[in-house]
């Protein structure tokens, strides 16, 4: 009894701990040590692979210009044209002077995300500190541009002239709140969803090690895998698509 | 003192443990949007296609409050 109890604390520790791939660590020392403002950590290491990885795609993809794309090409221009529809069916033509900007976010997100999905790799974007910058990013420029292009009209945004005079001071409040709460949900939904896929693929390689549901957790392992594949490139949408939705109200605040 | 501490820790994985409850709320939100966007595309499906970004954001925005509870019960978890 007491050597199979034993087992079975051996085999606890031989797995790893689902929350251990979101450790910040540094590269050089062994692992361990302070961390300050510049130390190179795996964070680093990661946002530049891919920054790098995003170059490669676009640059290298796109320099041949042929006529009749090869794969690489193919998929760069594929990528475009779907974020220049987007933001141009959401934002409309004045909100094309943007598209940099979104397209980049875009690929750097999608990029992050997918290389984040490697084995032994690190999810840059399962950090709120990373989403967080993003959306704050996004959050200031949209307000900033918002009063710039609008002036006080901007601010019509939260007096919603369709309501009862009665209603508006409360709907004026709530606004005011949602407001203020977008980059909060902006980043968390980001950093959430990768998260919480993440560890749950690494919940379900701490069941492999237990001999008898070994092949059911190797196949939830499989499905979960494909699932967050959507999810990762989803999300990426996502917070594209609401980027161009608060640029959006930036641009035309009345209801 | 232990004792507290135990009774401490324990409030806060019960907590962690009902706020994730809130993430049903936002299964049930997000699956509402989508089956009633599935309904109205089986139905008119020429204006389907058109329609997939609105139905996007609507996901975004029921799944935001599901988040909220996820991150009550990280706080509880990792920073309380």
């Amino acid at each position: 009894m007491a050597i199979e109890s034993d087992a079975v604390e051996q085999e606890l520790e031989l797995a790893i701990h689902p929350m251990d791939q979101f450790l910040v660590k540094p590269l050089f020392g062994g692992g361990h040590g302070d961390i300050g403002m510049f130390t190179i950590t795996n964070a680093t290491l990661w946002l530049g692979i891919t920054v790098l990885c995003a170059i490669a795609l676009m640059v290298l993809g796109t320099r041949g210009r042929a006529i009749v794309p090869s794969r690489s090409q193919s998929i760069a221009e594929v990528i475009y044209v779907f974020i220049y529809k987007m933001v141009e069916d959401i934002t409309g033509k004045d909100g094309l002077k943007y598209f940099p900007y979104i397209f980049s976010l875009f690929i750097f997100i999608l990029v992050a995300n997918v290389v984040g999905l490697l084995p032994a790799s690190f999810t840059t974007t399962s950090h709120i500190a990373v989403t967080a910058t993003l959306a704050l990013i996004v959050f200031v420029a949209v307000t900033v541009l918002g009063f710039v292009k609008n002036g006080t009209a901007f601010l019509s945004l939260f007096w919603v002239s369709a309501a009862p005079l009665a209603l508006r001071p409360i709907l004026a409040l709530i606004e005011v709140i949602s407001y203020f709460v977008r980059p909060v949900s902006h980043s968390i939904r980001l950093a959430g969803n990768m998260m919480a896929g993440h560890a749950v693929i690494k919940v379900f390689a701490g069941f492999a090690v237990v001999t008898f549901i070994s092949p059911a957790a190797i196949g939830a392992i499989v499905a979960i895998y494909a699932l967050e594949t959507l999810v990762v490139c989803i999300q990426a949408y996502v917070f594209t698509i609401l980027t161009c939705v608060y640029l959006k109200d930036a641009l035309h605040p009345s209801h | 003192m232990a004792i507290e501490g135990d009774l401490a820790q324990m409030g806060a994985f019960l907590g962690a443990g009902l706020a994730s409850v809130g993430m049903g709320g936002a299964a049930i939100g997000v699956g509402n949007v989508v089956g009633n966007y599935l309904s109205g595309a089986l139905r008119n499906p020429a204006a389907a296609a058109g329609q997939t970004a609105t139905m996007f954001i609507g996901i975004a925005f029921a799944e935001a409050l599901g988040i909220f509870s996820f991150l009550v019960a990280l706080l509880l978890m990792f920073a309380v």
